[in-house]
């Protein structure tokens, strides 16, 4: 996973709420057995609508995506992340994210950031007002700044560290895989197994 | 950071789900996620290709192939399955899934296997969803196996690889929140309804960032079946699991199934402990009244924009919070309904009875119990889609597929089909569906597709009288 320490990019704002993954990419786009590729997929049914924001020129090139509450709701499918990074953005904020969808962003390398309502709508604002404008998101400092505006987020130490280390889980877990040994010999033997096959 | 209440040394109780969890920690480390032991990890074609790929970049193995278990299910077609996958894209992802169980020596059950089916319904019909255990797999309805008192919750594809790797995932501690659903349900009541109207009541985020444990009468005197219909949706509430404690009715499901426990009793007495203690704090409370329930429909584009089948389309003018009421316009327009007009006025052209919510074998003896003898509505398709091959098997040794078919309802195969289109199973733009499954988002049955969820009480009735009614109405 690529590091994230900061990123400048310019702002999408996606004035809508409960943006769910079925948005995000529709299920017709999930056949690919790869994780690249699935931008085509991104919005697909509102790129159809010359009116939806990422058909506005000046919107096209945005890295850094404003979404309203509730974003990522609904199926657990990690190509929402995927089409998203797939298509060049590398930051969505928004004052709520389904829980699944941002833990997949986490482990993707995509940063979700949570700021409240107020701060998503003066953001919303500002890049409407300028679509040009430049908002650094750093995450050392854990701020987004654009303008004259410098407004702070929290995010988990852990996560935080593992997104500016571009850490892989499963490394970081099988550096501790004795651990793993020791929990399975104490395994209750009436849990189940799928294998042998039993009819 | 939410956590469990912190036990200041004060011996408190604690919520299954806490106690589900504390179980199964491998390794708890201050500043870090707790990692947490997999007992059973279900996998499926969609979500798995790019997992798989990853453990062969990294020359890894899947760790306990013994507790994991692959079907095929969201792409399937559910006709003609004796012949190969027409779609070349969805036969690519079967194919793929297949030649990676062969690879890494995991079990699976393709078309044509009588256990085949909707990996949600092919776990408890195994008996492989048991009481205790954590279960995941890369899909959001995984809730489902929580009816059986086991902390189950869906996986991005990241998570399927580190499960399959390492039988583990490091995870954040949830809260907790209790629904208590006091009093009974009236007749023609389900727990289809119950879900809907607990979804309608907390929101689409309500459940965000929490386990829920639904409680009360009314979810007691429920069988497994209904209850895996409520646990199904507790993520359209936004909530990764929901569970219900174990108890008789549990244990009875399991036992006879062909991966009960061989020591069943060594496996009850544990069970047997697996319930919130009388002290123990949640996060949060809801309470709903069961009595007071009547039939649910959904109006809108997601499952919290919901009302009684007997009542009217909402007026967005009513809505106080500014982002709601735009968001019930924006629905009003895409669903092609009007402010104030009775949901019962609302044409259907395809009625959908299915999918891992409601596509067991006590939905379709229900929704065959009121078509029997009856026609569905000339203006009005119907698709009946088992569950599992095995429900399907079971339906026809109770004649039930002659119902469906001398009623005029089209008699499938098992899989995901209409529920989320990625199977030749689609609505046309504009094309109206009545719908036993999950999500009515925007397109999720096909492109420009308006779906009104429902139970299969509704959805029975509904084909019959081509618009939106209940049994009551017939």
């Amino acid at each position: 996973m690529e590091k994230f320490i900061t990123h400048t990019g310019t702002g999408v704002p996606l004035r809508r709420s409960n943006v769910d993954t079925d948005q995000i990419i529709p299920a017709v786009y999930l056949k690919r057995v790869t994780r690249s590729g699935f931008e085509d997929g991104l919005f697909a049914a509102w790129r159809n609508d010359s009116d939806f924001v990422l058909n506005q020129p000046e919107f096209k090139s945005g890295t850094i995506l404003v979404a309203g509450a509730d974003f990522g709701t609904g199926s657990s499918r990690e190509h929402a992340v995927w089409a998203l990074q797939n298509y060049g953005f590398k930051v969505v904020i928004s004052s709520r994210f389904a829980d699944i969808f941002r833990g997949n962003s986490q482990k993707g390398g995509l940063l979700t950031i949570l700021l409240s309502q107020s701060e998503v709508e003066d953001l919303w604002a500002a890049i409407e007002a300028n679509p040009a404008l430049a908002i650094t998101v750093d995450l050392e400092a854990k701020t987004v700044a654009y303008g004259e505006q410098i407004v702070s987020f929290e995010i988990d130490d852990y996560v935080r560290w593992r997104l500016m280390e571009g850490l892989d889980d499963i490394g970081l877990t099988l550096a501790n895989s004795d651990s793993i040994d020791t929990f399975e010999a104490k395994r209750a033997a009436h849990k189940p197994k799928t294998l042998p096959i039993r009819a | 950071m939410p956590l469990f209440s912190k036990n200041l040394g004060v011996a408190m109780g604690k919520t299954l789900a806490e106690k589900i969890w504390q179980e199964h920690v491998v390794r708890a480390k201050e500043g870090e996620p707790d990692l947490i032991y997999i007992d059973l990890h279900l996998i499926h074609e969609v979500t798995s290709p790019q997992a798989f790929d990853g453990l062969r970049l990294s020359n890894r193995k899947v760790r306990r192939p013994d507790l994991t278990i692959a079907t095929e299910d969201h792409n399937v077609p559910t006709q003609n399955i004796d012949l190969p996958i027409a779609d070349p894209v969805s036969k690519l992802q079967v194919d793929t899934l297949r030649a990676n169980c062969a690879e890494f020596g995991v079990r699976i059950h393709s078309l044509g296997d009588a256990e085949q089916g909707i990996v949600h319904v092919v776990g408890p019909q195994l008996g492989l969803t048991q009481p205790g255990l954590t279960i995941v797999c890369g899909d959001s309805h995984t809730s489902t196996h929580g009816a059986f008192g086991a902390l189950a919750f869906g996986i991005g594809t990241s998570e399927v690889e580190h499960v399959l790797a390492t039988q583990t995932l490091p995870l954040q501690r949830p809260k907790t929140m209790a629904i208590n659903v006091n009093g009974k349900l009236k007749p023609g009541v389900t727990s289809k309804d119950i879900i809907l109207a607990i979804i309608a009541k907390i929101g689409t985020g309500g459940g965000q960032g929490y386990v829920i444990e639904y409680r009360g009468e009314a979810i007691r005197e429920l069988s497994m079946e209904a209850r895996m219909t409520i646990c199904n949706m507790s993520i359209e509430a936004g909530a990764r699991a929901g569970l219900i404690t174990p108890d008789e009715t549990t244990f009875a499901y399991i036992k006879g199934k062909p991966h009960a426990p061989e020591d069943f009793d060594a496996a009850l007495s544990y069970w047997k402990t697996l319930f919130s203690d009388a002290d123990a704090k949640f996060d949060l409370e809801v309470d709903l009244n069961a009595d007071v329930l009547e039939p649910f429909v959904t109006w809108g584009t997601n499952p919290g924009q919901g009302v009684f089948l007997n009542a009217n389309v909402p007026n967005p003018a009513d809505i106080a919070d500014a982002e709601e009421r735009g968001a019930a316009e924006r629905a009003l327009v895409y669903m092609g309904l009007t402010a104030g007009q009775p949901m019962k006025s609302v044409a259907i052209d395809t009625v959908f009875l299915g999918s891992c919510t409601n596509g067991r074998i006590e939905d379709l003896r229900a929704a065959a119990e009121i078509l029997k003898g009856k026609k569905v509505a000339p203006s009005t398709r119907m698709l009946v889609v088992p569950g599992s091959a095995r429900v399907r098997l079971q339906a026809e040794s109770e004649g039930l597929d002659k119902v469906f078919i001398d009623a005029g309802a089209e008699w499938r195969n098992a899989g995901c089909s209409m529920c989320l289109g990625m199977n030749p199973d689609i609505l046309k733009p504009k094309e109206r569906s009545a719908s036993t499954s999950n999500r009515n988002f925007e397109g999720r049955q096909g492109k420009g597709g308006r779906t009104h969820l429902v139970s299969p009480l509704v959805a029975a009735a509904t084909a019959i009288r081509g618009t939106l009614s209940s049994p009551a109405d017939l």
